[in-house]
């Protein structure tokens, strides 16, 4: 009995060490997403709250916890509530399987980037069950537009990690970074790169592919209708997914906690430092985007996710095979 | 297609064109203000909270000439006056309902002895909405505390009226 508490608890231990990091960031991330925005056009953005603005999160997190949460009388009330858990619980869960360095990782499964694309590919529901609890019409149109444009987009994200695994021959994301050793796959794999960056955009509603939240259209879209601690747990899910999506485009294809290059003093800085310096960097790219793209119509939305991206990844994957097969470059475990 | 459109399309040239104009644009001076620690400059001529001066000798400028409740389209000022021991009419009340006033300037471009101005101050934002209903003794106070900024506004705006 005591080793199993202690088992339990070292594990809990484990758990809160890695999930607390992630929400302090989350709502870091979300101050220098405004912060980023602001600066390209110009403005200050949040710098009143703390050194440079950094509480500024914060003072909105304890601004939305003591919010009154309204929940509409039509409703159905069970889903209504469970909504933005299951989009939160989900955005945190995926965070299990992400190396940080070779040995520090909370869960070394064997199929982590299966599981990560298996929790990431849940996210839609958390959404589709707000929009649909709601029981009011921009919610619902916003569900579905975001239901659809997800599974879009997980169809070509999937193809892209196909291209990824088969340089690897592995499915733990510890083996896939190892593979990067010698050549960071953004070098042979940079147009899957970018896709993966667009689709990654796509897959967390952000501009210019937020039409489930878009403003001049649906209001909020399937927020429309949360308020108070219930919103704010939607607005951590989707940042927490953003850089969910940040830290996976880094550990496919930027090498992960590996350093740029493997001399003397890179080398000293310690490995998770160069995971959170590439997560930042996808992010900023993330946020300079918001600040210069117009929204996608939502037909075009869908032809450049089936008509453009999936074949050409589908192209890709066997230009990569064709490729490791014929010069006998074939990953063996 | 022609073959350029196609190509810019997949380079996405236009796309990295805005990045870098984006990048270079956020190192730029910035144009807002840092408001709460830097302020705007505000024109002699500006319309913000209401006050009631006096003169020199401490006297109030007040004569109860009821113009301004007359003229005031919101219907925001209330007036009661009585004659006082030395024969002069004076005011008993005077309230002005900022959350009715829509800032026009009317009531003190009617007042013949620039009593009720509305001064430079615009920040007097409160927590509810009693404190909003402005009184006489508040309003000669925001005349005491504003008297300097008031007289120069109206010394500086006189040519232009």
């Amino acid at each position: 009995m005591l080793d199993y508490l202690i088992i339990f608890f070292n594990e809990v231990y484990k758990i809160l060490f890695l999930l607390i990091p992630v929400l302090v960031s989350v709502a870091m991330i979300v101050w220098l997403d405004r912060r980023v925005w602001a600066f390209v056009q110009k403005r200050r953005g949040p710098n009143v709250v703390g050194p440079f603005g950094l509480f500024q999160s914060l003072a909105d997190a304890l601004k939305y916890i003591f919010k009154e949460i309204i929940i509409p009388a039509s409703s159905n009330k069970v889903i209504f509530i469970l909504a933005p858990i299951v989009t939160m619980t989900l955005a945190l869960v995926s965070w299990a399987v992400i190396p940080f360095s070779e040995d520090y990782v909370l869960a070394d499964i064997n199929v982590g980037i299966l599981y990560l694309f298996a929790i990431s590919s849940l996210g839609v529901y958390g959404i589709i069950m707000g929009g649909w609890a709601s029981n009011s019409k921009y919610p619902f149109l916003g569900a579905i537009r975001s239901a659809a444009q997800m599974v879009s987009y997980e169809v070509s994200i999937g193809v892209i990690i196909i291209n990824v695994l088969l340089c690897v021959g592995s499915l733990n994301l510890t083996d896939i970074v190892l593979a990067q050793q010698k050549l960071w796959f953004i070098i042979p794999l940079f147009p899957m790169f970018v896709i993966f960056f667009i689709s990654a955009l796509a897959e967390t509603n952000r501009p210019p592919f937020d039409l489930p939240e878009a403003e001049a259209e649906l209001v909020a879209g399937y927020q429309t209708e949360y308020s108070g601690m219930m919103y704010a747990m939607f607005w951590l899910g989707e940042y927490a997914n953003i850089l969910l999506m940040c830290s996976m485009g880094s550990i496919l294809f930027l090498g992960g906690w590996l350093s740029p290059i493997d001399l003397y003093p890179f080398t000293l800085v310690p490995p998770p430092i160069w995971l959170i310096i590439k997560i930042l960097l996808l992010f900023i790219l993330f946020s300079l985007i918001k600040a210069i793209v117009p929204r996608y119509r939502y037909d075009q939305l869908m032809k450049l996710g089936w008509k453009i991206f999936l074949p050409f990844s589908l192209i890709w994957v066997v230009i990569t095979a064709s490729y490791l097969f014929y010069f006998n470059l074939l990953p063996v475990n | 297609m022609k073959i350029s459109r196609i190509l810019k399309t997949i380079l996405l040239i236009d796309f990295l064109s805005g990045l870098l104009i984006a990048i270079k644009e956020s190192f730029k001076a910035k144009k807002t203000l840092n408001y709460p620690f830097e302020k705007g400059k505000i024109s002699p001529r500006f319309r913000g909270e209401h006050a009631l001066r006096r003169y020199p000798n401490g006297e109030e400028r007040c004569i109860a000439c009821k113009l301004c409740e007359a003229v005031c389209p919101a219907q925001a000022i209330t007036i009661e006056s009585t004659e006082r021991d030395d024969g002069s009419r004076k005011t008993t009340r005077y309230d002005i309902d900022m959350l009715k006033c829509i800032y026009c300037g009317l009531c003190e471009e009617s007042c013949p002895v620039d009593a009720i101005v509305q001064g430079p101050n615009f920040e007097f934002s409160t927590e509810s909405r009693e404190e909003l209903y402005y009184n006489k003794q508040k309003l000669l106070d925001n005349g005491d505390r504003w008297e300097s900024l008031l007289a120069a506004n109206i010394k500086a705006d006189n040519p232009y009226r």
